[in-house]
């Protein structure tokens, strides 16, 4: 398990960047219209900008907009936290699964590098660690990248708030959920991800049904990973 | 916009703040419980079935909402990546599948 050829170069980071590249429209996209949204709920500049930058969690900041009231008051700010803890509960699985690569690295490098973790660069860098490559740079450089195009997009979004007027007419919202799917095809290997992704998909799509929300990622993907673990070859 | 461009709520500072502490947490947190837990071969294999869990789950509940469309686009997806096996290509055709379909749904 111990891997002892785990690196960082900067050659790394930018080869991460650079596959970021052709998913920048779907990340401006929905930075543009979080400001939008920030603008329309009478958020300040600076304020809209603050919570796009240091939140950086894009499904969690939609959430918390709309919980948001003016002026904020304790209730207010205790159900903002909430729905964000909530939405990103599947945090905690994605950085569980980084262990076996980053976990080679010193704690006071990977500790920083995992204030720019999101469900994008986690699947690039473990999609490159599939095809064998151990270059922890393309985690930081593309998390780096991400935040940047991320941070960046809200200003044009919330001056000009009808620029992208919908998004969904470019087709700008699927590319996204498209990437993901194009990350799992190389993931397949035989029946064990078979059942293991049938057994979250069951999982998410009855808690869906139930609750609704982002419970689904949390509840379908610990079913996954259980049917995995217990599903010998 | 009463206030200016540059100022910010107290208390909404003191909100952000905490989100962004609890998001923190979360991005941290599980990668180091994983530290602290025996890498056992069954732990291994879990964390090995996570990612396609994990994708599994995020992308159903988006088909669910979207609806036919997004779903069909979804297809087209998978069969660029199986076919192509190019990621750029990928987001491409699925984007331009959205963008055709919903052209041809406001034509008719």
């Amino acid at each position: 398990m111990l891997e002892k050829n785990v690196t960082l170069s900067f050659r790394g980071c930018v080869q991460g960047a650079a596959l970021c590249i052709p998913l920048s429209p779907g990340i401006i996209a929905l930075g543009m219209v979080f400001g939008t949204v920030a603008a329309q709920k009478g958020l300040t500049f600076l304020e809209a900008v603050l919570i796009n930058s240091l939140v950086f969690a894009g499904a969690s900041q939609f959430v918390a907009m709309e919980v948001y009231n003016d002026p904020i008051t304790w209730t207010t700010l205790i159900v903002m936290v909430g729905v964000t803890a909530a939405v990103n509960m599947r945090m905690l699985l994605i950085g569980a699964s980084l262990r076996p690569w980053l976990g080679q690295v010193p704690s006071r490098q990977t500790y920083p590098s995992l204030l720019f973790l999101t469900d994008l660069n986690w699947i690039l860098a473990l999609a490159q660690y599939d095809k064998g490559n151990r270059d922890w740079g393309v985690f930081l450089g593309s998390g780096l990248f991400t935040w940047a195009v991320w941070s960046l997009s809200v200003i044009p979004g919330y001056f000009a708030g009808g620029l992208i007027s919908d998004p969904k007419i470019f087709g700008l919202d699927v590319i996204l959920p498209a990437f993901f799917v194009a990350m799992l095809v190389p993931l397949w290997r035989g029946k064990r991800q078979t059942v293991s992704w049938l057994v979250a998909g069951i999982v998410a799509g009855v808690t869906w049904w139930l609750v609704g929300g982002y419970w689904s990622i949390f509840t379908g993907a610990i079913a996954g990973a259980f049917a995995g673990a217990y599903l010998d070859d | 916009m009463t206030d200016g461009a540059f100022s910010a709520d107290g208390m909404f500072l003191l909100t952000v703040t905490c989100m962004a502490l609890v998001t923190y947490a979360l991005r941290a947190g599980g990668y180091w419980a994983m530290g602290r837990l025996p890498i056992t071969p069954r732990v291994r294999r879990g964390l090995e079935a996570l990612p396609g869990a994990i994708i599994v789950s995020t992308v159903l509940p988006i088909v669910l909402k979207g609806g036919i469309t997004v779903g069909l686009c979804l297809v087209v997806a998978a069969a660029a990546q199986v076919f192509l096996r190019k990621e750029y290509v990928t987001v491409f055709c699925a984007a331009a599948a959205a963008a055709a379909m919903r052209q041809a749904a406001g034509l008719s």
